[in-house]
């Protein structure tokens, strides 16, 4: 508890004593704090400590009270209600923030063509050389998470050469799945045939197993995509990027959602199914799994290039110009 | 050459530091031995005439040494460079090797096998497996695992999610598939609204408010009719009792409220079956019978609707309940998450 908490009760305080007297003050609260820290029995002090804080919760909560009250008093005239402040109401300002004003040329993109629906996309999934067998379980649910995907068992085949036979056979996105002490840990997703290229942090996989469900109540029907608060140019694409992973026509019958939400540049995945409930001010949930967490690593231009590539956009591991802030974000 | 049997005798009685002794074997880690091994044929210091194969930077060259050369240490070892096909290198040593002893030509020729081989599988290596480690710096890597919890808290993707499915649904991108009452209510009262501005705009001498209580009560008087016809055309009137239904019970699959409607039936008495009947008739029928309190009933059902439309939250608990939904009550909740074949039905 802050100094500044406290002061604001003291306050509290004197203005309420004047209209009701009774209750506790913050005196009695520092009396028993001051007797439980004196206190040899350990019990005793236990004791008084859990009363000593009852105490102030409740203090708090009278203070809340009052200050509604107050504010209804009020009325038009009472102060505006406090915002707390938050990592995303402080967020530093970003020059490539897309707002409806600068947002014309977003849609021009390599996935514009996705978006026109001029074609279906179909996923290559594939992971490291010799996976684990979680990263084969993961591999087989996004499988039944992104319709019109396959699995492809790797082996030792190189991603380029793997590429360019995805790219005979007509595959629009390929996603690579590595892994790292038996845990998938990282994500690959290059869009066929001209790129770009994102590469991502994955951490935080919880399989339908982890969550108690079967992935076999995955039913096959094409999920809607819901990509939410990418609000950057450099968001906006990777958004678009996992948008055009999915077909563009789904399923509604199915009532699959999958979610790729960014908060603080952690982009959230979840995959849903719903139901509207009370005359449709209602929706109701139902997690289907796989979760897992991406934070973006690099983009790079064109197909996968580990050599030569060139790198739109990249974040080392290290403290570095790109991480100045906490409250600088990317996405 | 008689300094060789002096330089052997010292290396093999007492010391040399390239000498590795094992419980097995001796071995020699002088750069110029040919197989490796300590012993007085392959050893290098003890031989004047001696020669062996080396790999540089994946070239092979062939080493000689010769007693002519034994006085300039700076001299001493011939370097020949071998051609990179391996027939043509072969040939070489036999060249350069012609009237030397056959150990040293074969051992020669029996190291080059091996360099190759070895030089073969580095470059295949290198070609296929590139794989590149990459170290985790574990505080980085800590700080980003507690601000992914913290970010995920800040986040609330139940709401987010349930927000973005209601923003659909509302935008109309689910179409005809869901017919839900209230976003039809809402969409009408917008269009409404619509006309309302430019009625509005057209007649501004009249006072607003009065003229928003009558647009009010003539939207209340539009959906009342809206309902009633709505009830005429369709023969089943159970529809509403199950909005009701919706709103109270939290039950919203159409074979759930069929069954509940059975066990309505079930429990009620005769009289109220008969009400009932009434109720899920249409209601001319029910006016023109002779029970007068039972034709009210339908109607105000239906502006009790058309109330919890327009404020759903504050009119549900205060609109008077009908009889059948409150036995219906007892069934509780059904979990209809699982169940496909009734939202085929439904679409």
């Amino acid at each position: 508890m802050s100094s500044e908490d406290e002061m604001i009760e003291v306050e509290g305080e004197e203005e309420e004593e004047k209209m009701q007297p009774t209750g506790p003050s913050l005196d009695d609260y520092h009396g028993i704090m001051n007797r439980a820290n004196k206190c040899p029995n350990r019990h005793k002090k236990r004791m008084d400590v859990a009363k000593a804080k009852k105490m102030k919760a409740k203090m708090k909560r009278e203070e809340r009270k009052r200050k509604a009250r107050e504010a209804d008093a009020l009325g038009e005239d009472a102060p505006p209600r406090e915002v707390p402040k938050t990592l995303e109401s402080l967020r530093e300002f970003d020059s490539t923030t897309v707002t409806p004003e600068n947002s014309e040329d977003m849609a021009d993109d390599e996935f514009s063509s996705y978006f026109a629906k001029s074609y279906v996309p179909k996923v290559l999934i594939t992971s490291s050389a010799n996976p684990n067998l979680k990263t084969r379980l993961f591999l087989k649910e996004m499988e039944r998470v992104i319709p019109n995907s396959t699995v492809f068992h790797r082996r030792q085949a190189k991603i380029k050469n793997i590429i360019n036979q995805a790219k005979d056979h007509d595959f629009t996105d390929i996603v690579v799945i590595n892994e790292d002490r038996k845990e998938p840990s990282s994500m690959l997703i290059s869009h066929l045939p001209e790129g770009p290229t994102c590469f991502f942090r994955l951490s935080n996989v919880k399989l339908t197993k982890h969550i108690k469900r079967d992935w076999k109540e995955i039913t096959t029907h094409r999920p809607e995509v819901l990509w939410s608060n990418f609000r950057t140019r450099l968001g906006m694409g990777v958004g678009r990027m996992f948008a055009s992973l999915f077909h563009y026509e789904p399923q509604f019958k199915g009532r699959r959602i999958v979610t790729f939400h960014n908060q603080r540049d952690y982009i959230f995945f979840r995959h849903h199914r719903y139901e509207f409930k009370k005359d449709g001010s209602k929706a109701a949930l139902r997690e289907l799994g796989p979760r897992f967490t991406l934070k973006l690593r690099s983009v790079q231009k064109g197909t996968f290039e580990s050599k030569t590539g060139e790198y739109q956009w990249i974040i080392t591991n290290k403290r570095h110009k790109m991480e100045s802030s906490r409250r600088r974000f990317h996405l | 050459m008689q300094s060789d049997d002096v330089v052997w005798g010292i290396i093999n009685k007492s010391f040399c530091s390239y000498k590795v002794n094992t419980k097995t074997h001796k071995f020699c880690r002088n750069e110029y031995n040919l197989t490796g091994l300590c012993s007085r044929v392959s050893c290098p210091l003890a031989n004047s005439q001696y020669a062996t194969v080396r790999e540089e930077n994946g070239i092979c060259y062939l080493y000689l040494k010769t007693i002519e050369r034994s006085a300039f240490p700076s001299k001493m070892w011939e370097k020949i460079k071998l051609s990179r096909n391996f027939q043509k290198a072969l040939q070489q040593i036999n060249e350069n090797l012609v009237f030397w002893p056959n150990y040293i030509r074969q051992k020669c020729k029996q190291r080059i096998v091996k360099i190759t081989q070895y030089l073969i599988r580095m470059r295949k290596l290198r070609l296929n497996n590139s794989k590149k480690l990459v170290p985790i710096q574990r505080k980085i890597e800590r700080r980003e695992r507690r601000r992914e919890t913290k970010a995920l808290v800040a986040a609330r993707l139940d709401n987010v999610i349930e927000q973005g499915l209601l923003d659909r649904l509302k935008a109309g991108v689910y179409g005809d598939i869901y017919n839900f009452p209230r976003i039809a209510f809402d969409k009408a009262l917008e269009e409404d609204e619509d006309e309302e501005e430019e009625e509005i705009e057209e007649e501004s001498d009249e006072e607003e408010g009065g003229k928003n209580k009558e647009i009010d009560k003539e939207l209340e008087e539009e959906l009342e009719r809206e309902m009633e016809e709505e009830d005429e055309e369709e023969e089943p009137e159970r529809v509403f009792v199950a909005a009701d239904d919706f709103e109270e019970s939290d039950v919203s699959d159409i074979e759930d409220i069929d069954a509940g409607d059975v066990e309505m039936d079930k429990e009620i008495d005769d009289d109220e079956e008969q009400g009932s009947s009434d109720y899920s008739d249409d209601d001319d029928d029910g006016v023109d019978e002779n029970v007068p309190k039972k034709s009210i009933k339908p109607k105000k059902s239906s502006t009790s609707n058309g109330k919890a439309a327009v404020k759903p939250s504050s009119k549900k608990s205060t609109a008077t309940k009908p009889g059948p939904p409150k036995a219906k009550k007892k069934r509780g909740k059904v979990q209809i998450e699982y169940e496909y074949e009734l939202e085929t039905e439904k679409v």
